[in-house]
């Protein structure tokens, strides 16, 4: 429960949530006024945290050498390989595949089933669990242009003005237009989209859209999708084997450049494998873990950039790595749940984030990155955040108006997870406003690829939140869960049809690893900073210190 | 935390350790030193890796719970399980009924519950597992996919049933009968994909494509906000 002190700001919240009521029976979602496009970027340059002097650095190896990218992710690029690959005899792998599909959140697993499909054999390699993802966390919603007053041309535009116009058009078409055909597609496997009596989908805005599109399973979307997919996996063992607990710590180039294969290496028995493949679809997820700028994240204990750093490493080039997305609401109370997620599907329900004198002070539904901003100008500039026990500072999500405004039980039916998240902590959301800041939540930028999923390198592809390119800047909401579906696809299908053609391989080589690592060396980066880092380290220091064998940044083992 | 921090004592697989107050086990495990690969997962109660048996002290009984979700009290006896070794069919979904042939073919061993309720005291989401159990048995494909729809497969009532039964796995089924099968379909939907397939947002979507960014943005602030 919240402490008095906390309280007495709650009863502000409630003594203007009447009129704030009213508001939106009147209005609507239009309960505050949105902003126009030079207010956002005065909020986003003043209080982004992307924005701050020291968020972005100069990446001094590699494709983008020269760029400037997010600090954390140049200092995890500018590594060594884990292991000095001589060791490894390419010449006789320990598996062969038409398709190597890597990461087995929601796009690895809809590439593996449609390459399947397609007739090819894949191999499925994951570092911790099939379906240990982000994919399997994601709450709200998947969007997708099927109601009668939307088209998919207005979900092109919703998509662009969300990443700022710098979105690859390519990509956002490919998006917008396989949208109805991505649920169709899961609703034909088996998940249960939340519907109206009469079969239509429920559909609710979200921030940054101008038509409600978002398509969900209560608030557990992401597993409502992510588990089906899982169990069709499991029901396909003649076209897909699996490998769990084995990370993928290095691609293998043939001496024409294209991918042909991939060290794995299996995190409890340590052994190192070589894996030949026709092609490889990298599906690897984003970089939460990394905790840019000290953030909490909503992300996967997996999260850590692995395909990020070997597709780097190998060649391929990467788009909008300057760019880091903080989800406005993230829990900061209580402390045991920091940084956890609190799905946008409360606001897009009618929950108003007010400050601490119960006042709004922004429209709700503004695309991510400038919602996140506003809530922090609203606690940095202008004091009117509430302060935890421990130091931190929040906003209000007065989630009691999403019963008075859906009527009576909508929470308990329409937002369970969140509902249960709370009350595991003696915090009823229905009738008490819950305190949040923002979080690091996902990872914008990747991996360029064209519209089939492919990188500038022959044979590489890559899925889901590791491509950079589909949302700009920033992603709105229930977009990622449309784009693991409709690139998971793609690349499947074309990484499957590439295999069926025949892949004339050359030598296979893993120079590309130590002309990089030689770089590396020049700036004279200790031999101890390696990537992937697979796991992050929450270990502290005082027992760290006992642990001899960690020998460097990153994961133990 | 606050300058003093108080600290509690929990036996992560029968040895002491101390940890910070308020601790849940997956925080309380890694400042004791464990570097974890099982037993953890999305650390925000959606994966259901992290299924944990724990005993409070005093307390002779043996209880459940997710280690990302689950608070350390003092004196509490916990382990983490690593894998649960259920049986899980083959099946082409496409193939199915929704009905009681399918859960007899496919999960006989549903028909051995003995209304025992050990599987929805053992779940940490409050499932009603039993009930959706005995809605299986009856055929009841709808009722069971609703009851059974906030389960995250973490394996705890599979792992306490004496029935042997693998309740999560009959649940994805039954979940996935209904979404194909039981859910009404949405006629919006069916006309929406016939127009993309015959392209009938091609022209305008490729206009987009190569419209500058100036203009882009203009149709973008000016475009009707239609929210329901």
């Amino acid at each position: 429960m919240y402490p008095d002190y906390m309280m007495k700001s709650i009863q502000m919240v409630e003594k203007t949530r009447p009129k704030r009521l009213e508001l939106a029976k009147k209005q609507g979602k239009q309960v505050f006024p949105a902003m126009s496009e030079s207010e956002r970027q005065a909020v986003l340059d003043n209080f982004h945290p992307d924005f701050k002097k020291d968020a972005r650095r100069e990446v001094r190896v590699g494709v983008n050498k020269g760029e400037s990218l997010t600090t954390e992710v140049a200092d995890l690029l500018e590594s060594y390989s884990r292991v000095d690959p001589v060791i490894f005899d390419l010449n006789n792998p320990d598996h062969e595949t038409d398709v190597l599909v890597i990461g087995a959140g929601s796009a690895g697993m809809a590439a593996a089933i449609t390459a399947g499909i397609n007739g090819s054999n894949v191999l499925l390699a994951t570092k911790l669990r099939l379906g240990d993802s982000n994919s399997m966390m994601a709450q709200g919603g998947i969007q997708a242009a099927d109601q009668k007053d939307d088209s998919p041309v207005l979900h092109y535009l919703d998509v662009m003005g969300g990443g700022h116009f710098e979105n690859k058009p390519d990509l956002v078409k490919a998006l917008v237009n396989d949208g109805p055909i991505a649920i169709k597609w899961l609703e034909e496997l088996g998940v249960m989209f939340d519907k109206n009596e009469d079969g239509s989908m429920m559909v609710k805005p979200g921030g940054g859209t101008c038509r409600s599109r978002m398509h969900s399973t209560r608030d557990y979307t992401g597993a409502g999708i992510c588990r089906v997919l899982r169990d069709e996996v499991y029901n396909m063992p003649d076209k897909i084997k699996y490998l769990e607990f084995t990370s993928i710590i290095e691609l293998i180039l043939d001496e024409k450049g294209q991918a042909v294969g991939a060290i794995g290496y299996h995190l409890e028995t340590k052994q190192y494998m070589v894996i030949k493949a026709s092609s490889i679809i990298i599906a690897t997820g984003g970089f939460g873990r990394l905790h840019v700028r000290g953030f909490e994240t909503t992300n996967h204990y997996g999260a850590t950039a692995d395909g990020l750093v070997i597709a780097y490493r190998a060649g391929a080039n990467l788009m909008f790595m300057d760019s880091v997305q903080y989800h406005p609401t993230g829990a900061v109370f209580p402390e045991q749940i920091l940084g956890f997620l609190c799905t946008e599907k409360i606001r897009s329900m009618g929950a108003q984030p007010v400050n601490h004198d119960g006042d709004l002070f922004v429209y709700p539904l503004e695309p991510r990155d400038i919602e996140a901003a506003a809530f922090i100008r609203e606690c940095a500039e202008r004091g009117k955040g509430v302060k935890t026990p421990t130091g931190k500072v929040g906003i209000w999500l007065d989630s009691p108006l999403i019963d008075l405004i859906n009527g009576e039980g909508a929470t308990q039916k329409y937002l369970p997870a969140m509902l249960r998240q709370y009350k595991r902590f003696d915090i009823d959301v229905i009738k008490y406003p819950m305190l949040v800041y923002p979080t690091l939540h996902y990872q914008n930028g990747g991996v360029e690829v064209d519209d089939k999923g492919e990188t500038k390198i022959p044979g590489l592809y890559v899925a889901g939140e590791a491509v950079g390119g589909i949302h700009g800047r920033n992603r709105l909401m229930g977009n990622s869960q449309l784009d693991l579906i409709v690139f998971g696809r793609r690349s499947g299908y074309w990484a499957s049809e590439r295999a069926k053609k025949g892949v004339q391989f050359g030598k296979l080589t893993m120079q590309h690893v130590y002309d990089y690592e030689k770089k590396v060396a020049k700036l004279k980066i200790p031999r101890k900073k390696i990537a992937p880092i697979i796991l992050p380290d929450y270990i502290p220091d005082h027992v760290k210190i006992k642990q001899k064998t960690t020998e460097y940044f990153g994961t133990l083992f | 935390m606050s300058e003093e921090q108080k600290m509690v004592k929990a036996f992560i697989m029968g040895e002491a350790y101390d940890v910070p107050e308020g601790s849940t086990i997956i925080m309380a495990m890694e400042y004791a030193g464990f570097q974890m690969k099982r037993g953890v997962g999305c650390r925000e109660g959606f994966c259901g890796a992290c299924a944990t048996v724990y005993r409070e002290k005093g307390d002779y009984k043996l209880k459940g719970g997710l280690a990302c979700q689950t608070v350390v009290t003092d004196g509490m006896t916990l382990a983490q399980i690593p894998f649960v070794p259920a049986e899980k069919p083959i099946y082409d979904i496409k193939e199915l009924t929704p009905d009681i042939d399918t859960i007899k073919t496919l999960f006989p061993t549903i028909f051995r519950c003995v209304a025992c309720n050990t599987c929805t005291k053992a779940c940490p989401q409050e499932i009603k597992v039993m009930d959706y159990v005995q809605a299986l048995k009856r055929g009841d494909i709808g009722r069971a996919a609703d009851l059974s729809f906030d389960c995250i497969r973490c394996g705890l009532c599979a792992l306490r049933c004496p029935s042997e039964i693998v309740q999560y796995n009959a649940a994805t089924l039954a979940q996935r009968l209904y979404g194909r099968y039981l859910n009404k379909k949405s006629p919006e939907l069916e006309e929406r994909i016939v127009e993309v397939e015959n392209g009938k947002y091609e022209k305008e979507l490729d206009e987009l494509v190569e419209m500058p960014r100036e203009e882009q943005s203009k149709r973008y602030y000016a475009r009707e906000i239609k929210l329901k």
